[in-house]
């Protein structure tokens, strides 16, 4: 079931603008705070009510404005994940979870209530009240409530974005099992949760769709640092080999061996991997004598310079198409250029826990 | 309690029962009309709002006054419901109407703070998980206003319990009928010798009105441990 938004709506001097298809999966909406993320995922909910556009969810109309349908909220079915959790103070956390199924209708497919509080680690606070619980805790439960209301597509607006670096490592994989149950509608701002997640990104500017596409190829295009360049970074597939008795795990990317600090998954798990461009080290000639384990022969795609002393190179290798972030001094000194060929060193130690997602 | 003779239990068993019809009934009124003030903008708003408030500051003789050439009889609505067989003057029910309008904005009020406490975005929650406007109000809003629901009708209860310038100028002072404990302990104190009951009046106003305050407080607390904590 795929989902298909077009939208305009004007709200004082900020024009929302944009189109876009969501595929089955994680479809993120990736910009910075003001691009108009939360208004789009708002008209989906039909918290608000855009000017004109068209919205569907596979081929039930929840708006159209030419047509004048303008379905209200209750009836979307939906589970709209907030930031701020939103849990009902009133309620217990077993109650909060059923909340949604009292309204669900009764062909609907049930979802069963143990089988989601075990995915999120919630069966034992169920007869705890919202007041009681962590802020992991509570985005749990939100995220539970959500899927108990047997939605036909989930929206999250940016569900992390209140959480410690802890908590955030905590709830992703959740949403990683959430990913082959329901299409999910995920604002977000960070880079690595969009590499982690989305197997669709669609990136928003000042309220409009600049680029969408699939998630590898969308980032690894150099143009694309909608949070800026600091944040870019490119996604490798890679298989799980085997877990080295010295800390390291052994992964297999497109024929490469890739070496990282050991991965949680057991060996034959296929990964993404987020490399972040900053951690990325370009040479002409394969370099020798260095502490980097992972020295992928590739050649450059294109070189994009930005504001500042910095460029982004992209860079196909057999193992995928990397981002490397260098300095521009560094790119003309090196003579890169589109079809050169160059070696893409990558720092183990650089690749954090958060930036290995299960697929 | 045979110190009380018929007379004072026959006015504290009519105040008790004016006070609590002129609560109940105002109640659904008193949560509307605090809903409308909290959250709907609306031409007029001020007006409704100021006649809301009139009880409050106008003197209860001329709240009185009003209520009697408008449901006395002749009055236009009074003339209307009098077919109906709905009467309000010089009846029990014309003292709890004068009741329930003198208490109708303390417990707007203490509604409408309650209201204005409730995060909207709780109740958008709801609605994304399915439930229809009604059903966000019945299950999200109105427990979490409960405890100023509450509050509300405890002070309207109690404002009912000791109303006596709007009772007596609508509706007299008909021992049986009209005669509330307010208008009670004023008669006694009007014939010679009546002190001795008046006073046991007085004494039964300050446990009533005392007590209803302390169940108030203890169910509200009970409430807001339910309600609180986000």
């Amino acid at each position: 079931m795929s989902v298909s938004v077009r939208v305009s709506h004007r709200q004082g001097d900020f024009l929302l603008d944009a189109a876009f298809e969501a595929p089955p999966g994680i479809t993120v909406l990736f910009g910075r705070s003001g691009s108009g993320k939360t208004t789009l995922v708002n008209a989906v909910a039909g918290l608000l009510r855009p000017q004109a556009g068209r919205i569907a969810v596979g081929d039930q109309v929840l708006f159209d404005s030419a047509a004048g349908v303008f379905l209200p909220t209750h009836r979307r079915r939906l589970g709209y994940v907030f930031q701020e959790g939103r849990l009902f103070p009133h309620l217990s956390v077993r109650q909060n979870l059923l909340y949604g199924r009292w309204f669900a209708p009764k062909g609907a497919r049930r979802e069963d209530l143990g089988r989601v509080a075990e995915m999120l680690g919630i069966g034992p606070l169920l007869e705890r009240r919202p007041g009681d619980l962590s802020g992991g805790e509570k985005q749990r439960v939100a995220i539970g409530r959500a899927l108990l209301a047997s939605p036909g597509l989930i929206l999250a607006d940016e569900p992390l974005a209140a959480l410690d670096e802890a908590r955030k490592a905590e709830i992703l994989p959740y949403f990683e099992r959430l990913r082959a149950e329901v299409p999910i509608l995920y604002v977000s701002h960070s880079a690595a949760e969009v590499a982690r997640l989305a197997t669709t990104v669609v990136v928003l500017e000042k309220g409009r769709v600049v680029r969408q596409g699939p998630a590898a190829e969308v980032l690894a295009d150099p143009a694309v640092t909608p949070v800026g360049a600091r944040a870019a970074g490119a996604i490798l597939e890679a298989v799980v080999v085997r877990h080295h008795a010295d800390g390291l795990s052994e992964l297999q990317a497109g024929g490469h061996p890739l070496f990282l600090p050991q991965v949680g998954q057991a060996p034959g798990s296929r990964l993404r991997v987020r490399i972040a461009a900053h951690d990325v080290i370009l040479s002409r000639g394969r370099p020798d004598g260095l502490s980097a384990l992972n020295i992928l022969p590739g050649v450059v795609h294109e070189v994009r310079g930005g504001e500042g002393p910095g460029a982004i190179v992209s860079v196909d290798t057999g193992a995928g198409r990397l981002l490397a972030r260098v300095t521009r001094r560094s790119a003309e000194a090196l003579g890169l250029g589109p079809g050169v060929a160059c070696h893409a060193v990558i720092k183990s130690v650089a690749v954090a826990p958060e930036d290995v997602g299960g697929r | 309690m045979d110190w009380l003779g018929p007379a004072e239990w026959q006015a504290i068993i009519l105040s008790l029962k004016v006070a609590f019809w002129a609560t109940l009934v105002s109640l659904p009124f008193g949560i509307a009309v605090a809903h409308l003030l909290a959250r709907r903008a609306f031409p007029g708003k001020a007006l409704v709002n100021g006649l809301v408030h009139l009880p409050l500051i106008l003197p209860p003789v001329v709240t009185g006054y009003l209520l009697l050439i408008t449901f006395g009889v002749r009055g236009p609505v009074g003339g209307l419901l009098q077919p109906l067989g709905i009467v309000f003057a010089f009846r029990w029910t014309g003292a709890a109407l004068a009741a329930a309008v003198m208490g109708f904005p303390l417990m707007v009020r203490a509604i409408r703070l309650s209201f204005e406490a409730v995060d909207p975005k709780l109740e958008e929650a709801a609605s994304t998980l399915g439930a229809s406007r009604v059903w966000v109000f019945l299950t999200v809003t109105l427990p979490l206003i409960l405890p100023g629901v509450l509050a509300g009708a405890v002070l309207a209860f109690a404002k009912a319990l000791g109303e006596f310038g709007a009772t007596i100028t609508f509706v007299s002072n008909i021992p049986g009928q009209t005669q509330t404990l307010a208008s009670a302990i004023y008669t006694f104190l009007q014939v010679p010798g009546g002190e001795g009951p008046a006073l046991r009046l007085v004494a039964v106003s300050v446990v009533l009105a005392m007590g209803a305050l302390l169940a108030s407080e203890l169910l509200a607390r009970r409430v807001q441990k339910r309600v609180g904590g986000a």
